[in-house]
């Protein structure tokens, strides 16, 4: 379980969070979902330690991952670096190493933290490759993929160290919506049957509606609602109405039942 | 105020670079593939320039001795201490910080952009040793091989010319580079090179670390690369002739 509690975040004089607390649960596929500026991503960076809160707790399952009132130097940058190991990241372009062949791409966090033999990396790098269904594309560069496969290939790579916590930023933005799909359950079925805990960043709403087990909603930096999917849709929260029913054909029907 | 700011994080990132590293063999891995990347692949225009250079400066040489009291040996004696003391590690260095610098800048700067530094960071890497560290231990450990390989070729090049253009004769060439000969300014020009190896490479990767924003930025901190460590160079240059010759 992850835990965020009071964060609030700035830059200059522009307040970014403010005050959002939000817990992730363990075997759920957690969303975070807002539009476009409503510090999503912030809020994510936050939760990895890429930005520094200004104020709030993090936890990773009750250890301090983020603490600005009680930071102890050496100590918090030891518990964070362990945390950290335990954490997959999937980011919005992919941020797959150029210089980097796939399977060196999903080698390279084996090669760095754990005493694997060759043999032993390649045989887990298959694996990851085998459940982001890319079989044959251990030799290909990053630049020779296409959008959803690289997105896959950013999977296998997140989950190859066995991570406690998946987080993924708009992990099907650039996608057609066939593909989004094949992403989105492809991080629910890893979330189940690894029973971890997965935070997505997103904007779209077929994911929504597809695998979005606890839903919390962003609006200009504050959380304004938070529940399933099966309760979204009969929210009376004007702002993730019109958040969700954004096109008028759905506002349409929601007004008319 | 802006300058102190760039010192302070400058000296911040060096400190993160040389921070333990978190597996010792794959910064080796690392390095042996830069000393490629950054030395071997500028073997090149190391070999083009330096040849043309000796040429032209015994041409010039030989041009400005039109005495007849002033013996030829010298067209040979000035080459070897211009190429020795200047042309090899400094203005050879100048011309690689052009070329390594604005690599690094570029390479690290769109890593940056791209997120690909965000994702060390997550997986737990020092990002900044880990980029940069087995980049400086390359360029300390190739490029005074590089300056040496300039030496030689600017002197081949100097002696083929002057003497395919009948300005000196391979004897009195020979004898000039022989005359009054310090081993130590060798050692000079290796301390030098050591020096802007180093800033070339921990200036250039300051300017890509802290890119922000997209592939315009990209380009500009890799030409901020090349004209700060250029500057820094030709600072030092003075500061280190000073103390090692003044």
């Amino acid at each position: 379980m992850i835990e965020a509690r009071g964060i609030s975040k700035s830059f200059g004089d522009t307040k970014v969070l403010k005050n959002v607390s939000i817990t992730f649960e363990k075997g759920k596929t957690n969303l975070i979902i807002g539009q476009s500026g409503s510090g999503k991503t912030v809020l994510m960076k936050c939760m990895v330690g890429l930005h520094e809160v200004d104020e709030g707790l993090i936890t990773y399952d009750s250890r301090v991952f983020s603490d600005p009132e009680n930071s102890n130097g050496s100590s918090k940058s030891i518990e964070r670096k362990s945390i950290r190991k335990e954490i997959g990241m999937m980011f919005q372009g992919g941020a797959l190493f150029d210089s980097l062949t796939v399977e060196e791409n999903i080698i390279f966090p084996l090669s760095m933290f754990t005493k694997m033999t060759e043999e032993e990396k390649v045989d887990r790098a298959n694996f990851c490759l085998d459940r982001v269904h890319l079989e044959n594309a251990n030799t290909l560069f990053p630049a020779e993929l296409s959008g959803g496969m690289q997105k896959r290939v950013a999977i296998a790579r997140a989950i190859s160290m066995q991570p406690k916590y998946l987080l993924c930023d708009e992990p099907n933005s650039g996608l057609d919506p066939r593909t989004a799909i094949v992403i989105d359950n492809l991080i629910h079925e890893i979330t189940q049957e690894y029973q971890i805990t997965t935070i997505i960043n997103t904007h779209d709403m077929n994911s929504v509606m597809e695998i979005g087990d606890k839903i919390a909603f962003i609006y200009k930096g504050e959380k304004w609602w938070e529940g399933s999917n099966n309760e979204i849709l009969n929210s009376d929260n004007e702002h993730l109405n019109d958040f969700i029913f954004a096109a008028s054909y759905l506002k349409k029907l929601k007004q008319h039942g | 105020m802006n300058v102190f700011k760039h010192v302070g994080s400058f000296f911040l990132m060096i400190q993160q670079v040389f921070h333990r590293p978190e597996k010792a063999s794959i910064y080796f891995k690392q390095t042996i593939k830069e000393i490629d990347s950054l030395g071997l692949d500028s073997l090149g225009i190391v070999a083009i320039l330096s040849v043309f250079m000796g040429a032209v400066i015994v041409i010039q040489t030989a041009f400005g001795i039109d005495a007849a009291w002033i013996p030829l040996y010298l067209i040979g004696f000035t080459a070897r201490e211009s190429i020795i003391l200047e042309f090899s590690p400094t203005i050879l260095c100048l011309i690689l910080a052009g070329k390594v610098g604005s690599h690094i800048a570029s390479e690290i700067g769109t890593m940056r952009v791209t997120e690909q530094i965000d994702a060390l960071e997550i997986m737990g890497v020092n990002s900044a040793g880990y980029l940069i560290l087995p980049k400086i231990l390359a360029a300390v450990f190739i490029f005074p091989f590089l300056v040496t390989i300039s030496m030689g070729l600017a002197m081949f090049g100097g002696w083929f010319v002057g003497v395919s253009a009948g300005v000196i004769t391979t004897s009195d060439f020979v004898y000039g580079l022989q005359y009054d000969f310090k081993p130590f300014n060798i050692t000079y020009a290796l301390i030098k090179t050591v020096f802007f190896a180093f800033i070339i490479v921990t200036v250039s990767a300051y300017c890509g670390y802290y890119t922000k924003g997209g592939s315009l930025e990209v380009g500009k901190s890799s030409t901020r690369a090349v004209v700060y460590s250029s500057i820094t160079i030709l600072l030092f240059n003075l500061l280190i002739t000073q103390l090692l010759l003044g």
